[in-house]
C-alpha cells in the first residue's frame, strides 16, 4: 500500500534538509545547537509516541535506550573508526549512518527484550519495569570504566548535522506514521483502546505491542547515536530518569497517539528552556527611569515554570495542548 | 562474623528506613491507585525541616529533647505539606485517568526540587552538613561497634512501624482506611468520608516519610535538594517487591532492599548496588507480578 503524500513530504522533507544542512556553515553556532537538538527530540518524543500513545502502553525508560544507542555509536566512532583511515567526508556519510543504525538495532534488540515483560504487565507496572531498566542502563554504564564510567565519555566526533537529524526526523515520523495508517497498524490503536476486545478479535496483543517497544527503542537509538554526534560529549547522568520524563511530558503535552501535536510540543519544550535563557540574559528598560530591569530571575526560574506549567497542564487541559480529534478522524 | 553481624546492623537500619518510606507509597497506592512520586521529595524535605529547627530555630543538638522536637517537628511538617499536596494537586483530578494523576504527581515532584535547588526561594544546590541531633557515642559489643545514632534510628522506625500498625489496625479511622482501599465505593456508601481518609492517608504517609528523610540524615549526614530521588526509588521498589497496596508486605520489601544493598555494598559489585534494587524488581515483576505477599486480581471483562 502507497501513501504518495506521505512519500512525498518525505522526499521534501529530506531535500530541505540536504539544502538547510549544505547553507549551515553561515548558520550560527548556537542557534544550528538548538535547532539539530530539536530534531533530536522529534525523533524521541515521536518515537515514544508509537509506545505510549498509540499502542497505549507506559514506558518511562526512553532514556535507557537512547544511552544504549549513543554509547554505541560513540564507541563505534571513537574506537573502530580511527582503525579505518577513511577520510572524513567518508566517516560523516558513510561509517556515521551505519554507527547510527548499529546503535538503533542494538537499543532495538534491548526494546524488545524489555517488551517481553510487557507481555504479563499492564500500567503502572510496565512503567516501573521501564523505568527500572532505564536505571540499570545508566548505573552500568557509569561502572563500565571502558566507556569512561562516571567521568564521561569524551572526544565522540562530531558528525551531526542539519540533514542527518532532519532526515531522521523526517524518517520517523513517516514510519510511525506509515506503519498506522497501514493494515497492520489498526492493530496498535486496537491495543491501546480495548486490549481485551482486540484480543477477543483475534488479534496478537502481545506481538503488536512488542513491535511498538522495539521499533520505537530503534528510533530512540537513532536520537542517542546523533545526540552524541551533536555534543561530543556523553554522561550516564544525561539518561537518567529525568531525561525520560522530559520526553514523556512531550508526548503528554501533544496529547497521547497525536502525530503533529507530538512533533509541535517536541519542539516546542526543546526550544522552551532556550528561550527562557535567552529572555533571562536580557533587561528590561525601568520606566520609572534609573538602571534597567535585568531578566536574570527567569533563568534560576526556567526549571520552576517549567513544572508548574506540567502540572497546570494536567489540571485543565489532560488531554495535551494540540488535541484536535486526530484520531476520531483516523477512525471514520 | 564481625563483619557479617555489623553489615546485617547496617542492612536492618538502612531497611527500616526504607520500609517507612515504602509504607507511604504503599498507602497512597492503596486508597487512589497511583504512584505518588512526589513522595520522595516530602522524604529531602523532612531532612531540610530538622536540619532548619537545629540551624535556624536554634534546637540543641546531641540531646535527646532536641532531636525528639526536630523529629516531631519535620513530621508535623511533612504531613502538612503531605495534605495541602493532596489537596492543591490531586483532589481535582480524582475522577481523571491513572495517567493524568501520575504526571501531576511527577510535575508536583520536579516543582518541590526545582524550588528546593533554588537558592532564593529554597535551600540553594550545595549539599549541607546534617547536625548530630541525638548524643553521639561509639557502644562496644564484643568486637562489634554501634553507635548511638544507629540504635536511635532503629528505636524510632520500629515504634513507628508498631504505631502505624496499630492506627491502621486498631483505630476507627484506619479501619476507614482498609474499607476505603477495599472498595471505594461501598466505602463511602456505608458513610465512610472519602475524602477526609485519603488527606489523612497523605498526611500519615507524608509523616513517615518525613521521619525516613530526618533518619536517613542522621546515617548519611550530608543533605541536598535531590537527595530524595534514589531512596524514593528504591522505597517504591520495596513497595512493590512486598505487593503494592499491602503494609506489611512494604515492611518486608524495605527490610530485603535494605539488607541487599547493604551486603552488595560489602562486595566487589560495592558500585552496582543503585542496580540491584531494579534487577530485583524486574525478577519479582516478571515471575511473581503481584509482589511477595500480593494478591492477584483476575481481570473481569
Amino acid at each position: 500500500m502507497a501513501f504518495p503524500i506521505a512519500q512525498r513530504g518525505l522526499l521534501a522533507a529530506l531535500i530541505l534538509a540536504g539544502v538547510a544542512s549544505a547553507v549551515s556553515g553561515s548558520i550560527d553556532p548556537y542557534f544550528l545547537d538548538v535547532v539539530m537538538g530539536v530534531g533530536v527530540s522529534v525523533v524521541l518524543a515521536s518515537s515514544l509516541n508509537l509506545i505510549n500513545g498509540f499502542t497505549g502502553q507506559f514506558s518511562l525508560g526512553h532514556a535507557g535506550f537512547m544511552a544504549l544507542g549513543a554509547y554505541t555509536s560513540a564507541m563505534l566512532s571513537t574506537v573502530v573508526a580511527p582503525h579505518l583511515g577513511w577520510s572524513p567526508a567518508l566517516l560523516q556519510w558513510v561509517f556515521f549512518p551505519f554507527s547510527l543504525l548499529v546503535g538503533g538495532l542494538l537499543a532495538a534488540a534491548a526494546g524488545l527484550a524489555v517488551g517481553a515483560p510487557s507481555l504479563r504487565l499492564k500500567g503502572d507496572y510496565l512503567a516501573i519495569v521501564t523505568l527500572g531498566f532505564g536505571e540499570i542502563i545508566r548505573v552500568i554504564l557509569q561502572n563500565v570504566d571502558a566507556v569512561g564510567g562516571a567521568r564521561g565519555l569524551t572526544g565522540v566526533p562530531t558528525h551531526t548535522n542539519l540533514f542527518w537529524t532532519f532526515g531522521s526526523a523526517a524518517l520517523t515520523v513517516y514510519t510511525v506514521w506509515a506503519l498506522l495508517n497501514s493494515t497492520h497498524g489498526r492493530g496498535f490503536l486496537a491495543v491501546a483502546d480495548d486490549e481485551v476486545a482486540a484480543e477477543a478479535m483475534g488479534l496478537d496483543t502481545t506481538r503488536y505491542k512488542i513491535t511498538a517497544f522495539g521499533i520505537g527503542s530503534f528510533f530512540a537509538g537513532i536520537a542517542g547515536g546523533l545526540y552524541a554526534h551533536l555534543k561530543g560529549y556523553l554522561n550516564p547522568g544525561g539518561f537518567s530518569f529525568d531525561k525520560s520524563i522530559e520526553i514523556v511530558v512531550m508526548v503528554i503535552l501533544g496529547g497521547m497517539g497525536r502525530h503533529a501535536g507530538v512533533v509541535f510540543a517536541a519542539i516546542l519544550l526543546t526550544l522552551l528552556p532556550e528561550g527562557l535563557r535567552e529572555l533571562g540574559s536580557r533587561s528590561v528598560p525601568n520606566p520609572f527611569g534609573g538602571a534597567a530591569w535585568s531578566l536574570e530571575w527567569i533563568k534560576d526560574m526556567r526549571m520552576i515554570l517549567y513544572s508548574l506549567l506540567l502540572i497546570l497542564l494536567m489540571l485543565m487541559r489532560p488531554q495535551g495542548l494540540f488535541h484536535r480529534g486526530e484520531r476520531r478522524r483516523q477512525r471514520t | 562474623m564481625t563483619e557479617f553481624l555489623q553489615q546485617l546492623l547496617n542492612g536492618v537500619l538502612l531497611g527500616a528506613i526504607y520500609a517507612l518510606i515504602a509504607l507511604g507509597y504503599t498507602m497512597v497506592y492503596g486508597v487512589l491507585r497511583f504512584i505518588n512520586f512526589a513522595h520522595s521529595d516530602v522524604f529531602m524535605l523532612g531532612a531540610f525541616v530538622a536540619w532548619y529547627s537545629v540551624e535556624k530555630l536554634g534546637l540543641p543538638t546531641q540531646s535527646i529533647g532536641g532531636g525528639l522536637m526536630a523529629l516531631l517537628l519535620s513530621m508535623s511538617v511533612c504531613a502538612v505539606l503531605g495534605v495541602v499536596i493532596e489537596k492543591l494537586a490531586y483532589k481535582p483530578l480524582r475522577q481523571r485517568s491513572t495517567l493524568t494523576v501520575l504526571i501531576t504527581a511527577i510535575g508536583v515532584s520536579l516543582l518541590i526540587q526545582n524550588v528546593a535547588q533554588n537558592s532564593r526561594l529554597g535551600f540553594g544546590p550545595n549539599p549541607k552538613a546534617f547536625p548530630a541531633l541525638f548524643p553521639s557515642q561509639q557502644l562496644h559489643f564484643g568486637t562489634l561497634t554501634v553507635s548511638t545514632h544507629q540504635l536511635v534510628v532503629l528505636a524510632v522506625a520500629l515504634s513507628l512501624l508498631g504505631l502505624l500498625y496499630w492506627i491502621v489496625h486498631h483505630t476507627r479511622i484506619g479501619t476507614a482506611m482498609r474499607a476505603l482501599s477495599f472498595n471505594a465505593t461501598a466505602a463511602s456508601l456505608v458513610g465512610i468520608n472519602n475524602d477526609r481518609i485519603i488527606s489523612f492517608t497523605f498526611g500519615l504517609g507524608s509523616a513517615l516519610a518525613g521521619a525516613g528523610g530526618v533518619l536517613y540524615a542522621m546515617n548519611y549526614p550530608s543533605i541536598d535538594p535531590l537527595m530524595g530521588t534514589l531512596p524514593g526509588l528504591k522505597a517504591f521498589v520495596a513497595a512493590v517487591l512486598g505487593g503494592i497496596g499491602n503494609l506489611p508486605g512494604a515492611a518486608l520489601g524495605g527490610l530485603l532492599i535494605g539488607l541487599v544493598e547493604t551486603f552488595v555494598s560489602g562486595t566487589r559489585l560495592s558500585t552496582f548496588r543503585d542496580a540491584i534494587a531494579f534487577g530485583i524488581l524486574i525478577a519479582i515483576l516478571l515471575f511473581r507480578p503481584a509482589g511477595l505477599l500480593g494478591k492477584l486480581k483476575v481481570e473481569k471483562v
